[in-house]
């Protein structure tokens, strides 16, 4: 009796000591892994004559005069104006990608149609498809339109569902709601188009949500669309800002280069506060990426 | 036809004209609802997609009408242009390294989390936030600042007897950082692969436990084999997403590639024929071999994964 107690305290003990290594492992390498961020923070309220000479994270003082360096922005345009501007895409893009995907998602999931299974595949494929294959034709049509160097080539193609991950995943959601609403409302004499806006959409709120978020976040962090189509520096937004800083390799900016690059990111982080219990959550059952 | 419970599924043709008005008119509304979508492939990817094909075999500047050259642009990026294999070299380097490492982290923490029951939530946050800032400018440009020279990493190095001089300025070491960046962001597959490891039957862990199998023979045995479809879909996603990388390419080589071409990656090069050096039709010709390479990768992907990817329940 007494060897089986004792055992059963080894177990335990054992179980415990596994469990405290295993959070003391996630914990180090959580550290490493936010380490950048930390540095980010620190190098940004750092005076100048420490960014290099002091390998220590944490600034002898904060320097807030970076911060105000960076609200200055860059040729002449205020940081406000650039986060307006990023703010506008952003923005426009959620709309326009909430609206498509969800119409779109909703023919897929509940509506009947000729070619609808092909015409699922081919939106499945294009997910597969590289942004560059499609990118010169695109560019040489909102050129002959005149739209280059307006918001228009980013903002139009989220209305015409062009990302396809986000039908899908409206898709997936839409078919785990129950049919029987849909009938019930059509013996009720709804149409597809009240069914749509009063039974189904209502419900699919968690699915545009995520949409909303990714979206937001994408276009938020997006460059390479921005970088081909705007050129006016009034028009720029906080990520073209800082391309400026790309190609210099001086220390000497770093702290209102890195006290931009805070800002820049502040909208993703409260993003991310508001709303990462939608988010992971959206991750794992859409096999979406960040 | 008179109740809607007895609808037939959509691949039957209907038989009389009556029918076959009434699908019709079951058909318009749908189109409706996809009309932002059709319009969407039509004009922005089948039309433009052709368009790139054509201009492909063409000389193009954007301001002179495009003239036909043939297999030109391909046969000069494929026989006359070392900077076009360079890039091909760099980008091929970068997805062998980048996607193992950043899966191999996804699987090895998603492996450490499943069996945590305190703080779960915060660690799949904690480990999810660098997916979401890790595509923006202002991290690359921080991973830049961390591994030039004498930024972090190269002072922690020198610090145990490694002077790198750092590693964004040497051309061998340049594209790692780029590559490390992307392992950074594992939280995005690490998730789902949480959500694939919770799929797996307890019972079939208890059952192997009772053939006397080991913690490391349960997972080659058990885990591996159950988690295969996921780390197929993780692996394929993480690969296109790869060949395609563009901000902290640009970012961590300067805006030009440099040093010494070292980092410019595919996409990068595409971006500076077509619109630094206004070639566009090289560039389109260079948009389709990247189309075509990615199909082909995924292709011979999906043609190895039918001896090592395992489906519990085949055709579900």
């Amino acid at each position: 009796m007494a060897t089986t107690v004792s055992n059963l305290k080894t177990t335990a003990n054992r179980a415990r000591t596994a469990a405290v290594a295993k959070h003391v492992g996630l914990l180090a390498v959580l550290l490493v892994l936010l380490y950048p961020l930390a540095w980010l923070l620190a190098t940004s309220l750092k005076p100048a004559d420490e960014v290099l000479t002091s390998l220590k994270l944490l600034p002898s003082h904060l320097e807030w005069s970076n911060y105000t360096t960076a609200l200055d922005g860059i040729s002449g345009v205020s940081v406000t104006r650039l986060l307006l501007n990023s703010l506008l895409i952003s923005v426009g893009s959620v709309i326009g990608n909430v609206i498509s995907c969800s119409l779109a998602a909703y023919a897929f999931a509940r509506l009947r149609f000729r070619m609808r299974g092909p015409m699922f595949g081919f939106m499945i494929a294009t997910m597969m498809l590289p942004h560059h294959a499609v990118l010169i034709p695109q560019y040489i049509i909102f050129n002959k339109l005149g739209m280059v160097d307006t918001y228009w080539p980013l903002i139009l193609p989220k209305f015409l569902a062009t990302e396809a991950f986000f039908v899908f995943l409206i898709v997936q959601f839409m078919r785990g709601l129950p049919r029987e609403l849909d009938e019930a409302a059509r013996i009720d004499g709804c149409g597809p188009f009240r069914i749509f806006w009063s039974v189904v959409l209502p419900l699919t709120r968690p699915a545009l949500i995520t949409t909303a978020i990714f979206t937001f976040i994408w276009s938020w962090n997006d460059f390479f669309t921005q970088l081909i189509y705007l050129f006016d520096p009034e028009k720029f937004t906080i990520t073209l800002a800082l391309r400026n800083f790309v190609d210099q390799s001086s220390t000497s900016a770093y702290g209102p280069m890195f006290a931009m690059s805070v800002i820049s990111i502040v909208p993703i982080v409260l993003f991310f506060f508001a709303f990462q219990r939608y988010l992971v959550q959206g991750m794992a059952t859409s096999g979406l990426k960040g | 036809m008179t109740t809607t419970a007895t609808r037939p599924p959509a691949t039957t043709t209907p038989e009389t004209p009556r029918e076959r008005r009434a699908h019709r008119q079951r058909s318009g509304p749908a189109y409706v609802f996809l009309s932002p979508w059709i319009l969407g492939v039509v004009l922005l990817t089948l039309a433009p997609m052709a368009v790139s094909l054509y201009l492909s075999f063409t000389d193009y500047d954007l301001f002179d009408p495009p003239k036909w050259v043939g297999l030109r642009n391909y046969s000069d990026m494929f026989t006359a242009d070392p900077r076009y294999w360079r890039s091909v070299g760099t980008t091929l380097l970068y997805v062998v390294v980048a996607v193992p490492l950043k899966l191999a982290l996804a699987l090895g923490v998603a492996l450490l989390l499943r069996g945590t029951r305190r703080a779960k939530g915060f660690y799949r946050s904690a480990f999810y936030a660098p997916s979401l800032l890790g595509a923006s400018m202002s991290i690359a440009l921080v991973w830049r600042a961390l591994y030039n020279d004498g930024g972090t990493v190269d002072e922690l190095l020198s610090s145990v007897g490694i002077h790198t001089g750092g590693w964004v300025s040497d051309p061998h070491l340049a594209v790692f950082v780029v590559a490390l960046l992307s392992a950074w962001q594992f939280g995005a597959p690490m998730v789902i692969f949480l959500a694939g490891l919770q799929q797996i039957p307890a019972d079939l862990y208890e059952a192997a436990a009772l053939d006397g199998a080991g913690p490391w023979r349960r997972f080659v045995s058990v885990t591996l084999p159950m988690l295969s479809p996921v780390v197929f879909f993780n692996l394929v996603l993480e690969t296109i997403q790869s060949f395609q990388v563009f901000t902290p390419a640009y970012a961590i080589s300067g805006g030009n590639g440099g040093p010494a071409d070292s980092t410019e990656f595919y996409t990068l090069y595409l971006y500076e024929r077509g619109f630094s050096a206004s070639h566009m039709g090289y560039a389109s010709a260079m948009a389709w071999v990247l189309l075509l390479a990615i199909g082909a990768v995924t292709l011979i992907l999906f043609r190895t994964s039918r001896s090592w990817v395992f489906y519990a329940n085949e055709g579900a």
